[in-house]
């Protein structure tokens, strides 16, 4: 059974993953189940996507702008961000700009070549949800979880800048 | 020196253990060659021609002699006992065993160093000027701004996979020795009118094989705004720079690309929302920083030592050493010290475990225990007083550190080059020492005057080949090792790009073509204090031309007008 890592667990993923075709063209939509389409898919099939039961997502290509779907929030239980590489960073910024300025409050799954080593970027960028790579071992993924313990920038999981907890509010928090 | 907090060296010890869980995964076969390549080099770990080389960075130029122990200590247990001081501010180590760095990481991190960021597509070691908080003509101390860089660039989640590396340079001095016109971007801290601190803000400045000075995006911006403000500028890049050529990746090419009025009004546009949001800065935080600055406990002093002024009548030699070599300070009595790591024979910012040794035992007698790195390649002692000079310099010159050169011919700049570099045309090394043999009488060099010589062994410039007053560049004839040659770059403020002489020469015809060029410039100068550069500007790079190649005895075909972008 396919594993992803959410809320830094180990939980069953349930839901199917449609990609379009080296041609480009849409896949199939299957009677019942829960499906994450493509924005290309949404936008071409938005009404049979609202008619059809099952849960809904959307995912977002590194070169989609998330802008795009920001009316549309209200119809997805999950958005995931594809990473072709994991050290293409525009899923990094796709991610923070879904959470802190179009206010997404949903599932943030990250899919594609999501590596242990990238997690701790990933969920301080919004991401709550990670499918790894075939092969990552997500129980010992972890562990990434705590890679630092601390962080100096403004992020996602804690907009106060490490700077503005040192010197204004009461004594530097932990991640743990 | 900033002296870490609790949080600061926790953050730095992570990082080690994330490394060294990384190697061993690497080493154990469970993460892949590809995957190793990215992380290892945000952790500054090439694999070079014949080994790792480790870039360890020293953050803003400045390091306390006990970090220049431990990086002799590393030197010689690690490497083969000796270190490559980078144009960039950083240090080399060119013989370390991958298994090994996770030691050299911790051992760094004892003394408050690192080598994060230090290579890859991220955003880079933050530079400034070599003289900050003691320079003479100094508006705004950039080192404060430069540490509140550090922390904001170090690890930032959003921009750890940026389409490629990204440089921050900062001045804030009027004359620029940060060189702000050709990095990623350039800031230049100053004051408006009210007195309140700001910063002008360049962006697409670059060498490489295209390169460009940087267009202002930006005339005063306020400092609170300064992170939020590189958030804006960071984020259009990272979504908008191209990822499909790595020739074209970096943000100069967007600007270009995009026209910098375009650039500017995507950054505009980002900014409105990221402006006043938690990443504004905070003056308790400029405080807090400021505060964990150490700095000299200066002596109040005559403005002029009369030992010194004695000694330099005295020693023709001492005098040579002081004019090049001396540099004037914002406090009475005391100047800065540039030790010249340019020795005939010895390749360019190379030094050995015991030179680190000795020079941090200087530092400690005669500078507070500071030094710093400048992008020239030299170690700097910044707070010397005047009366200690003489001293410093006759155990300087037992050092081989005394070389009177700085501003001179052979003050050249090198990188590393076929010697070490798998990305080579051509080598370096060899070319620099050359040069440097030819003209090693002082008083020549010294008539020759202030002159820029800066050698690259491939387009990627690592050598700056482009803004010194004369560019030696390999390039690769047929599998042969070939030298082109331009002129007319200059840094700083008037930064200039050299224009190429003509075709390119061979290894042993460099010196001979240097030779012609200085011959030529002697014969046309107005004066002494007309210097080369000068004279390439007043009489245009033909004469020189017609000079070295004899007329029409080889065409050009018209490529001496181009930039050297190979
Ligand atoms: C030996 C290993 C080295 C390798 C493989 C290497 C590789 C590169 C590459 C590929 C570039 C071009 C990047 C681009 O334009 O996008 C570059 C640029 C540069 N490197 Fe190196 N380099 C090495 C050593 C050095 C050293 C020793 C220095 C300092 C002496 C240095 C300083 C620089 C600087 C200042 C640039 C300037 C170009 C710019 O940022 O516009 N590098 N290097
Ligand atoms: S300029 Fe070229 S040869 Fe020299 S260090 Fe850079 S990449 Fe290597």
């Amino acid at each position: 059974m396919a594993v992803i890592i959410k809320n830094q667990q180990v939980a069953a993923n349930n839901w199917l993953l449609l990609r379009p075709g080296a041609d480009k063209s849409l896949p199939a939509l299957p009677p019942a189940g829960d499906v994450i389409v493509s924005l290309a898919q949404w936008t071409a099939q938005r009404d049979a996507l609202l008619a059809r039961g099952g849960h809904l997502g959307v995912w977002l290509a590194n070169t989609d702008d998330p802008a795009v779907i920001a009316g549309d929030l209200k119809h997805f239980e999950l958005i995931a961000v594809d990473f072709p590489h994991f050290t293409d960073g525009r899923g990094y910024s796709i991610g923070r700009l879904l959470r802190e300025r179009y206010g997404w409050q949903g599932e943030l799954r990250a899919i594609g070549d999501v590596i242990r080593d990238v997690i701790f970027y990933l969920s301080r960028c919004g991401f709550d949800a990670f499918e790894l790579k075939a092969g990552e071992d997500a129980q010992a993924a972890l562990s990434a979880f705590g890679d630092f313990s601390e962080a100096y920038q403004t992020s996602v999981e804690r907009p106060q800048p490490l700077f503005r907890r040192r010197v204004l509010g009461g004594g530097p928090a932990t991640t743990q | 020196m900033y002296i870490y907090d609790e949080i600061d060296q926790r953050i730095v010890d992570d990082r080690v253990n994330q490394f060294r869980d990384q190697t061993r995964r690497f080493l154990a076969g469970s993460l892949s060659e590809d995957d190793f390549r990215p992380l290892r080099l945000q952790n500054g770990l090439y694999i070079q021609r014949f080994a790792p080389m480790l870039r360890v960075a020293i953050p803003y130029g400045l390091l306390g002699s006990h970090q220049l122990r431990a990086l002799a200590y590393i030197a010689r247990k690690w490497d083969r006992g000796y270190g490559h001081f980078s144009t960039r501010q950083n240090i080399q180590f060119n013989w370390p065993k991958l298994e090994e760095v996770p030691d050299i990481l911790a051992k760094l991190a004892t003394v408050q160093m690192h080598a994060i960021q230090t290579s890859g597509n991220c955003i880079r070691n933050t530079t400034t000027d070599h003289f900050a908080g003691v320079a003479a003509d100094e508006v705004i101390d950039p080192l404060v701004w430069c540490e509140i860089i550090r922390q904001w660039s170090a690890f930032h989640p959003e921009f750890a996979f940026l389409p490629r590396k990204f440089k921050i340079a900062v001045s804030g001095a009027e004359k620029d020795r940060a060189a702000i016109q050709v990095h990623d971007i350039g800031l230049q801290a100053t004051q408006d009118e009210q007195g309140n601190i700001c910063f002008r803000v360049l962006v697409g400045g670059g060498l490489g094989r295209t390169p460009i000075i940087g267009t202002e995006i930006c005339a005063f911006l306020p400092w609170q705004h300064l992170l939020s403000y590189l958030d804006a500028v960071l984020r259009v890049y990272n979504r908008y720079g191209r990822r499909d050529n790595k020739y074209k990746a970096r943000i100069k090419i967007l600007v270009k690309e995009l026209k910098p009025e375009v650039f500017r009004a995507e950054v505009e546009a980002e900014w409105a929302h990221l402006k006043d949001g938690p990443a504004t800065l905070v003056a308790q935080e400029v405080e807090r920083i400021t505060k964990r600055f150490t700095r000299p406990a200066y002596q109040k002093l005559d403005a002029l030592a009369s030992g010194y002024v004695l000694a330099l009548g005295r020693d023709k030699a001492f005098a040579n050493w002081a004019r090049r070599n001396v540099h004037s300070h914002k406090v009475a009595g005391y100047a800065a010290v540039t030790l010249s790591l340019k020795k005939t024979g010895v390749p360019p910012g190379d030094v050995t475990a015991d030179q680190m040794d000795a020079i941090a035992d200087l530092a400690d007698r005669y500078s507070f225990g500071e030094l710093r790195v400048s992008h020239e390649q030299n170690l700097i002692l910044a707070d010397v007083r005047q009366a200690d000079l003489f001293e410093l310099w006759q155990q300087a010159r037992e050092l081989g550190l005394a070389t009177p050169n700085i501003g001179l011919l052979t003050n050249i700049i090198a990188c590393p080059g076929g010697d070490f570099c798998s990305l080579a045309n051509a080598k370096s090394i060899p070319v620099a020492e050359a040069i440097a043999q030819r003209f090693d009488d002082l008083d020549y060099l010294h008539d020759i005057g202030e002159l820029d010589l800066n050698i690259s062994g491939c387009m990627n410039s690592c050598g700056h080949h482009h803004v010194g007053h004369i560019g030696v560049l390999g390039v690769d004839k047929h599998g042969a090792e070939f030298y082109q040659i331009s002129i007319g770059g200059a840094q700083g403020n008037d930064a200039a790009l050299g224009k190429v002489l003509g075709p390119s020469v061979s290894q042993s015809e460099v010196p001979d073509v240097i030779e012609k060029l200085i011959d030529l410039y002697l014969e046309r100068r107005d004066s002494a204090e007309e210097r080369f550069v000068d004279v390439v500007r007043r009489i245009g790079i033909e004469p020189f031309k017609e000079h070295v190649y004899g007329g029409h005895h080889k065409k050009p075909a018209g490529r001496g007008e181009q930039l050297a972008v190979a």
